[in-house]
């Protein structure tokens, strides 16, 4: 009883505490590779604390549900992050909630923002909003699929569950699984904003959309957003590794140096997926908007394909 | 029980007469609607307790001479009972209030109760002729509500189009019965469920059901009279339509293929699971494309009859493969997803009723800002637009949830065709769901955030004190029962019992209130505990925050990257925001065009935008149908101006053709 307890509340805490320091690290790969020497890893953190310090300001015309918005992003994004095992399957509360819960509270946290961005009634709200709600339209099924999947490989939908399977069991090479990657990886670009979908470091008016809908955010409220950021990207690295690399993940009820090993290598594979993203965030241009559906769709049509070959047959 | 059911009925008919004597004094309508709303009280009662009750039998001596009328109330019926007791209440409850400005109640009030009676009369109907009464009364009595304001321009078309295809339904309804029937005779629904039919008359009578209750449902191509009508009526009654009556449609499809055919061939759940799919995504496309409150609602209910549809045609799948406890999950999902559509899509037209009533229009291009105007109204039609966007912790996540797991039984099935339209489904429903957030993003967004677009907008007021129950009970409900779906779900047991031959497992001794329909290891959801722990770590965060940083709050103009624009009309409108879907997904099944006609620099001329879509569907199926009906009337009419002489010629001729037919037949 204890154990899980401790396990899920490390997690929840660690998840809050790595999220900045990941993003700092991807800021960091890309400024290194511009040749510049680029912020202190740690700024993300500073950001936080200087944006917290500072007065909000709202629109005048800004309703509750715009106060509220940034909290409950927060909120829904968190729990979410609570529901995937970073270091150890042991999660207390893993039976909460299963895969489909998690698509579904981001998808929740995305409802709330693309409400607030439309609640002054500027356009850049709306055309943050609108475009959103067209790639996650995408993005989306995108994921539910990428979910299914994966269920019919472990037989479950609960993630932990499903990372045991794939620590324990001779999964194998599975062309099902391929796809499901590379379909997740796409998504993982879409969600987080990242190059080639959306540019996290610009504010140039026209290719804006996720920083088009926080815009007329500031103070405490845009510091709880730019963390439910972090802590987003760091839940898809963490999915992807947990479900495709899911060595020295430990296993439900195992012993303090098991759960240790795993909370070391934990950061080590973060570190590895945010290097990668930086590596190739660096290597890609940004794409028009209209292209982003070919970009997104494929990773639907990836997905699709790994569920039909799953029904057709259970071997592939 | 079945006869507390009757007097409900012979009472709402004795409130339509009465509502037809006083329509014009002002008591007219607390008695018609606070009488409806007792009686769906009543029912809402009568249904929950006969789901567990032994089935009820009660034969009248009325209508056809030596049959009598049968009715019967079992699990089934007790559980559309109590989705149509629960619509009736809160839409009645509603209209006390929303009905007070009706300038002609006369129109409304004696065929509101009428209406109401028929669709509980069709639940209690145990024999055809009963059934079809029952299902016509409910037709005609919900066209003369649709005709209610028949002198606004396009209601009269939208009612020929609705009558048409209540006739069609109903027509389809009565073969699918004759073919049940058979050679022996009996209308009886008893002697039908007996009955052991070949493969070709269930095939034939699967179709007609199909169709008929289909086109009552709203299912995909028959679907085009909902978005027409639903919209016209008063805004109760398309609570109703939307929200009840086609769950009654829905109970007849379950009644026919589910009880008296026992079951359906595997092809048949097929055709189900893929007009199921199309529907779901078609409906919640047109939603998205919408400028009408009320028609974006109707959209939205032909995709949420798709999710239902799915629910059953899995439930269909996996009873002719012989797999009853995926059955038995998959038909539980459909039922509660009905379940919940009620709930939340009731709430929704409430809402715009609300809308309609304040600012006098529908079209949320003229709305904006009523968050601010209408405080209760627009959160209650916030719970319902995250109900009805399958967003946790409301009652739709739940039931679409359910429909995912029964997807994801995956049993060796070793039919090819469902082996592709599963898991198509699968991508479809997704599809659906993710659409169905946007469009309500774009729905509330437009029409209650953002800054007022017109001075109707502007002067909006809040809605009166029963309308405002009738919102706040509904978005109660609809959180109540996405919190404990293992109450709905339990509830539902002995429907699935008895339509599947199995049942889900208890649900509500799991520990914390866990949702886990197949075993523990397998899924399990928990949306109490996840509501708390989002509330508690947002209000955590909230308090966390206030404490180490800085409490100020300024309010400023609106940043706008350094360029406000004082006007409302530079804000997104409903169709700059559905404009990137539209261009994604509009193009390839609307063949959406838009057209930029860019003067040449120096040219005086304005630019034009021009923007074209097309309904495959409408002009696929249905004009093509209208233009041949057209043609062959205007051939015939040669016919209208004989003599007398060459019609006793023509009728000599048919009798002769008649009789040769017959002569060669046998």
């Amino acid at each position: 009883m204890i154990a899980p307890f401790l396990v899920q509340f490390a997690q929840m805490l660690l998840v809050l505490a790595l999220a900045p320091l990941l993003t700092g690290l991807v800021r960091k790969v890309k400024a290194r590779l511009q040749r510049r020497a680029g912020p202190p890893l740690v700024q993300p953190y500073r950001d936080l604390r200087r944006l917290l310090g500072k007065d909000a300001v709202m629109a005048e015309n800004a309703s509750w549900l715009f106060r509220v918005a940034p909290y409950t992003v927060f909120a829904c994004t968190w729990v979410a992050a609570a529901l995937v095992p970073t270091f150890g399957t042991g999660l207390m509360f893993s039976w909460t909630g299963d895969l489909i819960v998690i698509v579904a509270l981001l998808g929740t946290a995305r409802f709330v923002q693309s409400l607030a961005a439309l609640d002054i009634g500027t356009a850049f709200g709306g055309i943050g909003a609108s475009r959103e709600a067209m790639i996650a339209s995408l993005a989306e099924p995108a994921t539910i699929l990428i979910v299914f999947c994966v269920a019919l490989i472990a037989g479950s939908t609960q993630l932990s569950t499903v990372a045991e399977h794939m620590l324990n069991a001779q999964v194998g090479l599975r062309v099902s699984l391929a796809l499901a990657l590379v379909a997740l990886s796409i998504v993982t670009l879409t969600e987080n904003a990242r190059i080639p979908v959306d540019n996290p470091a610009t504010h140039l008016e026209l290719t804006m959309v996720h920083e088009a809908m926080v815009l007329e955010y500031s103070g405490r409220h845009l510091a709880m957003i730019e963390l439910s950021v972090s802590i987003k990207l760091l839940l898809y690295l963490s999915v992807i590794g947990c479900i495709f690399f899911p060595a020295g993940l430990a296993g439900a009820g195992a012993g303090p140096t098991v759960l240790l090993v795993g909370a070391l290598v934990y950061p080590i594979k973060l570190a590895v997926g945010g290097i990668l993203l930086g590596i190739f965030e660096m290597s890609i241009a940004k794409m028009r908007v209209f292209r982003l559906p070919n970009f997104v769709g494929a990773a639907l049509m990836l997905g699709l394909l790994g569920l039909l070959l799953l029904f057709v047959s259970r071997g592939m | 029980m079945i006869a507390s059911v009757l007097f409900s009925i012979v009472l709402l008919i004795a409130l339509g007469i009465a509502g037809a004597i006083v329509a014009r004094a002002p008591v007219g309508r607390f008695l018609v609607y606070g009488g409806c709303l007792l009686v769906g009280l009543a029912s809402l009662t009568t249904g929950l307790v006969a789901i567990g009750a032994p089935v009820e039998h009660l034969r009248l001596p009325l209508g056809v001479p030596w049959v009598g009328v049968q009715l019967r109330l079992d699990a089934l019926s007790g559980f559309f009972l109590s989705i149509l007791g629960l619509g009736t209440a809160g839409a009645s409850l509603f209209a006390i209030g929303y009905s007070r400005h009706d300038t002609e109640p006369q129109r409304i009030l004696p065929f509101y109760p009428l209406f109401i009676a028929g669709m509980h009369s069709v639940l209690l109907a145990d024999d055809a002729f009963a059934f079809l009464f029952a299902w016509e009364t409910m037709s005609l009595a919900s066209w003369a509500l649709t005709m209610a304001a028949h002198k606004e321009p396009g209601n009269a078309r939208a009612g020929f189009v609705y009558l048409s295809m209540a006739v069609f339904s109903g027509l389809a309804m009565l073969l699918a019965f004759a073919t049940m029937a058979g050679a022996g005779g009996s209308y009886a629904f008893d002697a039908m469920r007996a009955a052991h039919p070949a493969a070709g008359p269930i095939a034939a009578a699967f179709a007609l059901a199909l169709i008929g209750a289909g086109s009552k449902a709203g299912l995909v191509p028959l679907h085009v009279w909902l978005p027409l009508a639903h919209p016209v009526a008063p805004s109760p009654v398309s609570a109703l339509m939307s929200g009840v009556m086609t769950k009654i449609a829905i109970y007849g499809f379950i009644r026919v293929v589910f009880d008296l055919l026992g079951g359906a061939p595997w092809w048949a759940a097929t055709i189900v699971l893929i007009l199921g799919g199309i529907t779901a995504v078609l409906g919640v496309l047109h939603a998205l494309m919408e400028r009408d409150l009320k028609r974006l609602l109707a959209y939205s209910t032909v995709e949420n009859i798709g999710i239902v549809f799915v629910g059953l045609g899995l439930a269909m799948a996996f009873r002719a493969n012989g797999f009853p406890t995926g059955a038995a999950l998959a038909f539980t999902a459909a039922l509660f997803h009905a379940l919940n559509h009620t709930m939340f899509k009731s709430l929704l037209f409430f809402g715009a009723g609300a809308v309609l009533h304040a600012t006098g229009t529908r079209d949320i291009e003229k709305l904006g800002g009523l968050i601010r105007r209408m405080p209760v109204t627009s959160v209650a039609v916030l719970a319902g637009c995250f109900a009805i966007s399958a967003l946790p912790p409301m009652n739709g996540f739940a039931s679409e949830w359910l429909t995912f797991q029964a997807i994801l039984l995956r049993p060796e099935l070793p039919q090819w065709g469902l082996k592709l339209a599963i898991p198509a489904d699968g991508a479809l429903l997704a599809l659906a769901a993710a659409l169905a957030a946007a469009c309500f993003v774009r729905a509330f967004g437009i029409a209650f955030l953002g800054r007022p677009r017109t001075p109707a907008a502007e002067q909006a007021h809040e809605t009166d004190i029963w309308s405002r129950a009738a919102m706040v009970l509904f978005a109660v409900l609809c959180l109540l029962t996405g919190l404990f779906p293992g109450v709905a779900i339990d509830l539902l047991a002995p429907v699935a019992h008895a339509m599947t031959g199995a049942r889900m497992p208890v649900q509500i001794s799991d520990p914390w209130l866990t949702t886990i329909p197949i075993a523990s290891g397998h899924s399990s959801y928990n949306a109490l505990l996840l509501f708390l722990f989002v509330g508690g770590s947002g209000w955590l965060a909230a308090v966390a925050v206030k404490r180490l940083g800085s409490r100020v709050l300024r309010r400023a103009p609106p940043w706008d990257c350094g360029f406000p624009d004082p006007t409302p009309m530079t804000q997104y409108t409903a169709a700059s925001m559905g404009q990137p879907i539209k261009r994604v997904y509009g193009a390839l099944v609307f063949r959406a065009r838009d057209k930029v006609d860019m003067p040449a620099p120096g040219e005086t001329r304005a630019a034009r935008l021009t923007s074209t879509k097309s309904d495959p569907i409408w002009d696929g199926i249905y004009v093509p149908i209208g233009r041949f009906v057209g043609f062959v009337a205007t051939h015939l009419n040669v016919l209208q101006f004989l003599t007398i002489r060459r019609y006793l010629g023509f009728v000599f001729v048919a009798l002769i053709v008649l009789l040769a037919a017959l002569a060669l037949w046998q």
